[in-house]
């Protein structure tokens, strides 16, 4: 069906297995056939050739964290505009959320969710089942059947599970079907009306505050429950400093947890609510674009964040893109939607790291791909990889190209980027979804 | 733009006393009159006039101050000068000969909200108004009961005014534009 | 013949205060923060000019004819939405009052397109009470018209701020190295939020004094990160009224006893009540004052709220006039 490729002479940059060179890359019947020296590859009729020269090429991006917004919610986004964005990011696997309307709590909603994805996803689209019917936190999900309807984990995002009692149950159920528990940690009686960081910039701006510890509290919560159950445990949008160094002693304990980290946390400060450094009175004070959940904290914990993406306690970076209408977005800052649509500006947004000489570009790479698709297994094939015989889901990217973020050209419906306007390095070239090309950068 | 000056602090000093003894000629006395001087360079003039009304007619005169910002038609154009100063007359106005004192007269908009800021302080007996220079291009149907001086010109010269209370010292100059741009009339 | 003394205040060679430099560039009042001091003079200024009028027989000049003056109160008050409109009435504006507070607006398209329609039916100048922090920035990036914050949320109350200023000024003269001391409600109180500003930038010293729980956790922070070397924070009342020249209890809300923020009304009473003993902590001099409206016994004792101290109707008062002098700056000083 799709034609055999030649990804010619790109820095072929794999993680899974240590690869880290200029080479070609093979594809052909959809799967990885052949890596390897520059001309040496094995001769094909029906071959299209890439120029990759320039170009990093490495696994499809796994986002293990966004919101498709389908069933219920499709003025925010489809399961069409939602991975056509995904596929300009450069993600070829996408993990999307559980709180749709009517959430995916039953075989039926997951069952809709991977036909519609089928037949108009772009991407491969993983659905995450709810860990309690309805997400209310009372009564556990049919776990079971949804694992069968094949759901790669088990979250209430948006929604902590606040009852330990529950999450203790829900962690013993998924113990069982070796499925990982991802929770959005959030103490919600302490971040209750909140809208920001709790900190100088909330203080000045009259905004109530969402303390540290509101994340902090549930994550060691989750972390003593995991130890107790013996369950995987996986921590989204990590946002503190302090969940950091907790999961990181888990990690030291041997306690089977996960974590992952968002672009925007590990690149925004509250500081951007006000505008710019200590200045309001411009466009972007009280900007609810950069209002989101868990809220943007300091610098200490971008450092923090960015030091645990090295050492192995952060294992991934997913976008918890979260795209909303301009109705949802256009209000009062505390009124406002929480969320950032990200898929279109993660890879962007991080390269600014690796420009700034914060992190290194192998690193970012495996928490793009070989790490977070080890978290979801190999139920799905083997993923995040470009060992031959496997999925030929291969993103290209120049590492250099400048461009500036303008929302209006979002494939997603969500044009809530705190990114607008800005100037980015690096941009997605191409995307390869099982041999098939599903996004081309437009030439300039 | 080259300045020339017109009066010096001598032909001001003249020029005042001429026109405090019309008023007081004009009013048979001195009697019922209040001095207004409009914000700023009026206010220091309706001083002089009133010192000069007062060696002559022994009776002290009112003085006030007036500001019209309050009362200008053209509010728009205010952040040229937005500075409004204190209104302050010491007497109530009605029944009273009220002489406004200006330093320069030119549209007579500012004499039109002057007028109008005084009839919100009470009813006077009648308005008068004494100017030191008086430059002409009126576009409203009023005329000075007092002159100082009468300095035909044209619109897009300047006529300044300094006193010495504000500017430290007496005279009257004109800033003519550049050479070439206007035929002058003497 | 008897010589005429001339009479002495025209005798005495006046000297004229230098004109103010101050060029006013604000096409809406959000909050105080970006006032320069000399700014602030000229608003100080131009309300001198204001309450000149104000005690006229006739308390109407022609100034804003044919201006249009909208007042959107999105939550409930009374005082300050009087003291605008008066503003406006005073300066022959016309003037439309929106209550929405009792509407079924509640959410953001619907500020944006009661401002856009307010704004086609001719509106001037948009005076605007909100109950979220920061509504006024979201609502001058969907007008052209001008618009004065007359409160935020938790955020800022300028013309408030202003006010306490001018009130200040007429009795002590100046702001600067005043001690002024604001106690109780700090976290939820955009008066006090302006106040940091609007003092600190006339030179004086703010003392935050309020119980734990109702101080903004990054207050310290805020403190530092803003620069405001003049702002302390004090959670006991006796240190923190020692030497005021001014002190200001702010309302306290029942609901925050409620909500747990306080253990009882009770305690906040003896811990923080404003009485004629710990007043006399404060300099001989010292102002009273109140944003208002005053829980008698609750954050002042009525002998205070009533004494001889108390500048609280005066404010009410030079409300009106602060407020006409923005009312009149916004509607010229706006140079589009």
């Amino acid at each position: 069906m799709s034609p055999n490729l030649l990804i010619s002479g790109g820095h072929i940059l794999d993680p899974s297995q240590g690869i880290d060179k200029v080479a070609d890359l093979l594809i052909t019947k959809g799967k990885i056939a052949w890596l390897g020296d520059k001309g040496a590859a094995p001769s094909q009729s029906d071959l299209t050739t890439i120029d990759a020269t320039g170009l990093v090429v490495c696994p499809g991006f796994v986002d293990l964290h966004c919101h498709l917004r389908e069933p219920g919610f499709e003025d925010k986004e489809t399961i069409a505009t939602g991975t056509k964005a995904a596929a300009k990011g450069g993600f070829t696997t996408v993990c999307c959320m559980p709180n749709t309307n009517p959430p995916l709590d039953t075989q039926a909603s997951i069952d809709y969710v991977k036909k519609t994805a089928e037949i108009k996803g772009a991407v491969q689209v993983l659905p995450i089942g709810c860990v309690t019917k309805g997400r209310q936190g009372k009564e556990l999900t049919e776990m079971s059947e949804l694992a069968n309807a094949g759901v790669v984990g088990f979250s209430d995002d948006g929604d902590p599970v606040a009852s330990s009692r529950i999450m203790s149950l829900a962690m013993d159920y998924s113990q069982a079907l070796g499925l990982p528990i991802i929770n959005h940690c959030e103490d919600k009686e302490l971040s209750d009306g909140g809208s920001m960081n709790d900190g100088w910039v909330s203080a000045r701006l009259g905004l109530k505050g969402i303390p540290k510890a509101a994340e902090e509290i549930i994550v060691a919560r989750d972390l003593a429950l995991a130890h107790l159950t013996g369950a995987k445990l996986h921590v989204a949008h990590v946002s503190t400093n302090s969940s950091v160094e907790i999961i990181r002693r888990a990690k030291e304990k041997g306690i089977a947890v996960t974590a992952e980290v968002t672009p925007h946390h590990l690149t925004l400060t509250e500081e951007r609510i006000m505008g710019s450094q200590s200045e309001k009175h411009n466009q972007l004070t009280y900007d609810t674009n950069a209002k989101v959940n868990p809220p943007l904290r300091t610098e200490e914990d971008i450092a923090a964040l960015i030091k645990g993406l090295k050492d192995g306690t952060i294992d991934a970076i997913a976008t918890d893109h979260a795209p909303h209408t301009s109705v949802d977005k256009m209000c009062e800052f505390g009124l406002a939607a929480f969320g950032i649509s990200g898929l279109e500006t993660a890879l962007a947004c991080l390269m600014s790291l690796v420009h700034g000489g914060r992190l290194d570009l192998k690193t970012l790479i495996s928490k793009l791909t070989f790490e977070p698709a080890t978290i979801i297994g190999t139920r799905y094939g083997e993923l995040g990889t470009l060992k031959p015989g496997c999925r030929a889901d291969v993103t290209l990217f120049n590492p250099n190209k400048e461009w500036i973020v303008d929302s209006r050209d979002f494939a997603s419906k969500g044009k809530n980027t705190p990114f607008d306007g800005c100037q980015f390095k690096g941009r997605v070239i191409a995307t390869i979804v099982s041999g098939k090309v599903v996004y081309r950068d437009k030439p300039e | 733009m080259p300045e020339r000056t017109l009066m010096s602090a001598e032909d001001i000093q003249r020029a005042l006393v001429r026109v405090a003894h019309e008023i007081v000629e004009r009013n048979k006395g001195a009697k019922d009159i209040v001095l207004v001087g409009m914000q700023t360079r009026g206010v220091p003039l309706s001083k002089r006039l009133a010192t000069t009304i007062q060696s002559l007619e022994e009776i002290a005169i009112p003085v006030g101050s007036l500001d019209i910002s309050l009362y200008r038609d053209d509010i728009s154009s205010l952040h040229l000068k937005p500075v409004i100063h204190r209104t302050d007359i010491p007497t109530d106005v009605t029944n009273k000969q009220v002489v406004l004192v200006d330093d320069v007269f030119y549209t007579g908009r500012s004499i039109r909200a002057a007028m109008d800021a005084l009839m919100d302080l009470g009813r006077p007996q009648s308005i008068q108004l004494a100017v030191l220079i008086d430059r002409g291009h009126r576009e409203l149907p009023i005329r000075a009961d007092y002159v100082g001086k009468n300095i035909p010109t044209s619109s897009n010269e300047e006529i300044k005014v300094y006193v010495k209370e504000v500017d430290g010292e007496d005279k009257v100059t004109i800033l003519l534009p550049n050479k070439g741009a206007t035929d002058e009339s003497d | 013949m008897k010589a005429i003394e001339p009479n002495s205040s025209i005798a005495t060679p006046e000297t004229f205060p230098p004109p103010s430099v101050a060029v006013w560039q604000h096409s809406h009042v959000l909050d105080l923060d970006d006032f320069t001091q000399e700014e602030i003079e000229l608003v100080l200024e131009t309300a001198d000019a204001m309450a000149e009028v104000l005690t006229r027989e006739v308390k109407r000049v022609p100034t804003l004819r044919g201006k249009t003056v909208v007042t959107m109160f999105y939550e409930p008050s009374t005082r300050t939405r009087a003291s605008f409109e008066l503003a406006a009435k005073n300066l022959s504006a016309d003037t439309v009052s929106l209550d929405a507070s009792k509407s079924s607006i509640v959410k953001g398209e619907s500020l944006i397109d009661s401002l856009r329609t307010i704004q086609a039916l001719g509106a001037d100048i948009i005076v605007m009470r909100h109950s979220q922090s920061g509504a006024p920035y979201l609502a001058t990036q969907h007008v052209t018209c001008s618009l004065i914050n007359a409160g935020d949320g938790w955020h800022a109350h300028p013309s408030q701020a202003l006010l306490d200023l001018y009130t200040i000024r007429r009795h002590l003269g100046t702001l600067a190295n005043l001690k002024v001391t604001i106690i109780g409600d700090i976290m939820h109180s955009r008066v006090a939020r302006s106040n940091v500003w609007g003092m600190t930038t006339m030179g004086a010293r703010v003392i935050l004094c309020a119980p734990p729980t109702l101080l903004p956790r990054g207050l310290d922070s805020f403190i530092a990160n803003c620069q405001l070397p003049n702002v302390s924070i004090e959670t006991e009342i006796e240190p923190a009224l020692k030497n005021a020249d001014v002190v200001m209890p702010l309302r306290l809300q029942m609901e925050r006893q409620q909500s747990g923020l306080l253990p009882s009304l009770r305690e906040y009473i003896q811990l923080y009540q404003l009485t004629l003993e710990r007043l006399s902590l404060a300099k001989p001099h010292v102002l009273v004052m109140h944003p208002g409206p005053i829980n008698e016994g609750i954050e002042i004792s009525p002998e205070v709220a009533h004494g001889a101290q108390s500048v609280i109707e005066e404010q009410v008062t030079n409300g009106v006039a602060i407020r006409m002098a923005l009312l009149y700056l916004i509607a010229g000083g706006k140079n589009k």
